[in-house]
């Protein structure tokens, strides 16, 4: 087991090597750059010897085997460079915006999950009636409801019912607050975004629920326990769930990762301040440092939650034994 | 001389059924699908006729007639708001219907260029083996460790904004996800008797790839060119909302949910609704007839 886990950990280097690779060649096909933006934006006269003091600053008129090499000695030093945008170390840049992401990704996770799965158990349970085509609707809707119009009707939501119920309207707080500093203003800045991208993505999880137990419900074992006499209710609780877990375990695991990814729309709605929204700016000020060290940090996300999920199994599945 | 004479029975054929005694048949069996089938129909029908369809110019501004809500008749005359008009006086409707083309030509762009590369590169990686297949699927490996979004984006801070680079946005992250599907299943195909006999006849490379093992994947092929559409156009949708994707004035879905229904939503509560609704239907209606595909082709899945 231990060897598994480590020749997979190592196998994870070629996949990051390459990816860092990828993005730092397409990056640099660009013919445009940061400063031709920052100083000659919206159409206004830029001065050529501007532009290129800033170019010579930045390094950008190194040769591009110099450029690759100083990215990569930086990648495995885990320097992530200076922002060409704000002159900020990266690591501030992107530190000071991962509490909040990160709060939202799991308040999401969680909020998915407990939608997920009783809704996928009593559909799997009660397959073929209304209740099951009922579900099966509420999930495909979430799917394709894009996540930042559900975000645009619970604000509207917000403000109409609160103008309703309070006279007065309100509206979620726009400065970020630790929730360790002040637990009632975190929460009710971030419950509206988790909600609106966790209820997107608990439609994948409710259909691998219900398709899991679906599965597991027609194994022989479920017949042995109806057959002696066992009620419904402890068969698809007990005896059928936890068989069923081990696909859901695995969506939920890779749907966390796809989620520090897919706040780049839901933190635009909620204007909130973190990684996808820093992102999103990177990518329109054309701010490469920015950018391959975001990519970066959500393929590793990406690719470490994979891994987990896949040594996961293993510890939960006795059956499952890697070599 | 006479000929013998030719009756043909004809009462054992049972009658030709008409093209709706048919669809509604498909209707009671796969009503899902069906629903699924009958919104892309529309939304086919909006895209291709919208000249036709819409009673006003999607792009001509006409301030006299700003955040009009819906069901007015004109300022100007001779107009009527079916939706509403947005905070440039342009008819709602009419960008809607102007969306649908939009959306449609990324969608099905972006899905058949990005699932037609995939099936491709897949066979080939499946057919060929060794070390084509080892360095291709660590290729693979690494475009799969991006999400799609994030890939997506990626290539629009190389390449800009704009409906033709939304599209390469949204196909170059399609292409390994189908190929590595297709390889899957054309592992299996190389092996039959008949790509040997093929082989050993003489037939070129690609002419086995084409002829003999392409049209035997087909089933996943088809399975992943449907889920793309619905993806593609939630993806076009995003991307357009982050103001980097199709650009203004070009009419479309994502972008009309952008700025201005956020500023006027409570004023105006038709701004962000209509976009939104379009969006959803669409997605809503090519993933059902993408099931409905899945359903039909996918054998493991036929019986439950």
């Amino acid at each position: 087991m231990y060897t598994y886990i480590i020749k997979r950990l190592l196998m994870l280097l070629p996949t990051l090597i390459g990816a860092a690779i990828l993005i730092f060649l397409l990056l640099r096909l660009v013919p445009g750059d940061v400063c031709l933006l920052k100083f000659g934006g919206e159409g206004s006269y830029a001065d050529p010897q501007q532009i290129l003091q800033c170019q010579d600053r930045l390094g950008l008129t190194d040769p591009i085997w110099l450029q690759f090499f100083d990215y990569m000695v930086g990648f495995f030093t885990f320097d992530l460079g200076v922002s060409m945008w704000t002159s900020q170390p990266v690591a501030y840049e992107i530190a000071i915006r991962f509490e909040l992401s990160l709060q939202v990704a799991l308040m999401a996770t969680f909020v998915s999950v407990i939608i997920a799965l009783p809704l996928g158990v009593i559909s799997a349970a009660k397959q073929n009636t209304w209740i099951d085509y009922l579900v099966r609707t509420f999930s495909i809707a979430g799917i394709a409801m894009p996540s930042f119009w559900l975000g645009i009707l619970l604000i509207l939501g917000i403000l109409i019912g609160s103008q309703a119920w309070f006279g007065r309207p309100w509206m979620p707080p726009i400065h970020f607050e630790s929730f360790f500093v002040d637990p009632m203003h975190n929460l009710s800045q971030l419950i509206w975004p988790a909600l609106a991208t966790g209820y997107r993505y608990s439609a994948v999880a409710t259909r691998m629920t219900r398709s899991a137990m679906l599965e597991v419900l027609r194994e022989d074992y479920v017949r042995t326990a109806r057959a002696k006499g066992l009620i419904e209710k402890v068969i698809v609780n007990k005896h059928a769930l936890k068989n069923a877990m081990l696909p859901v375990i695995t969506i939920i695991g890779i749907e966390f990762a796809f989620l520090m990814g897919g706040l780049v729309v839901t933190e635009q709605v909620f204007n909130l301040n973190g990684l996808g929204k820093l992102f999103v700016s990177a990518v329109t000020q054309a701010d490469y440092t920015m950018t391959q060290a975001l990519v970066m940090l959500v393929v590793a996300i990406f690719v470490l939650m994979n891994f987990l999920v896949d040594i996961m199994y293993a510890w939960l599945d006795p059956r499952i034994r890697y070599s | 001389m006479t000929y013998p004479e030719i009756t043909i029975e004809t009462d054992e054929l049972p009658p030709r059924k008409t093209i709706l005694q048919r669809s509604l048949s498909l209707a009671r069996k796969q009503p899902l699908g069906f629903a699924g089938g009958l919104v892309v129909l529309a939304m086919l029908f909006m895209g291709i006729f919208a000249p036709w369809l819409a009673p006003f110019d999607p792009e001509q501004a006409n301030f006299a007639d700003m955040l009009v809500p819906p069901g007015s008749t004109s300022e100007m005359g001779g107009g009527f708001f079916l939706l509403g008009t947005d905070q440039f006086g342009r008819d709602l409707f009419s960008r809607i219907i102007y969306g649908a083309r939009t959306a449609l030509l990324v969608g099905f762009t972006a899905a058949i260029v990005g699932s037609c590369s995939g099936l491709a590169l897949g066979v080939a990686s499946a057919y060929f083996g060794g070390y084509f297949d080892l360095i291709l699927q660590r290729i693979i490996d690494v475009f799969m460790a991006f999400p799609l979004i994030i890939m997506a984006l990626a290539i629009v801070a190389i390449f800009g904004t704009g409906t033709d680079k939304v599209i390469m946005a949204i196909t170059i992250p399609f292409i390994p996800r189908c190929a590595r599907v297709v390889r899957s299943s054309a592992l299996a195909v190389r092996e039959m008797p008949y790509v040997d006999a093929a082989r050993s006849i003489g037939y070129s490379s690609a002419r086995i790839i084409f002829r003999h093992i392409a049209p035997n994947v087909v089933a996943p092929f088809l399975i992943m060119l449907t889920a793309f559409l619905g993806e593609a156009i939630l993806l076009e949708a995003s991307l357009s909302y982050l103001g980097l994707g199709v650009q203004e004035p070009t009419p479309a879905w994502g972008l009309m949910l952008q700025g201005g229904a956020e500023e006027y939503a409570e004023s105006a509560i038709w701004v962000p609704i209509f976009p939104g609704l379009a969006i959803t239907v669409a997605v809503f209606g090519f993933n059902l007839f993408g099931d409905a595909v899945r359903d039909a082709l996918d054998p493991r899945l036929r019986s439950q």
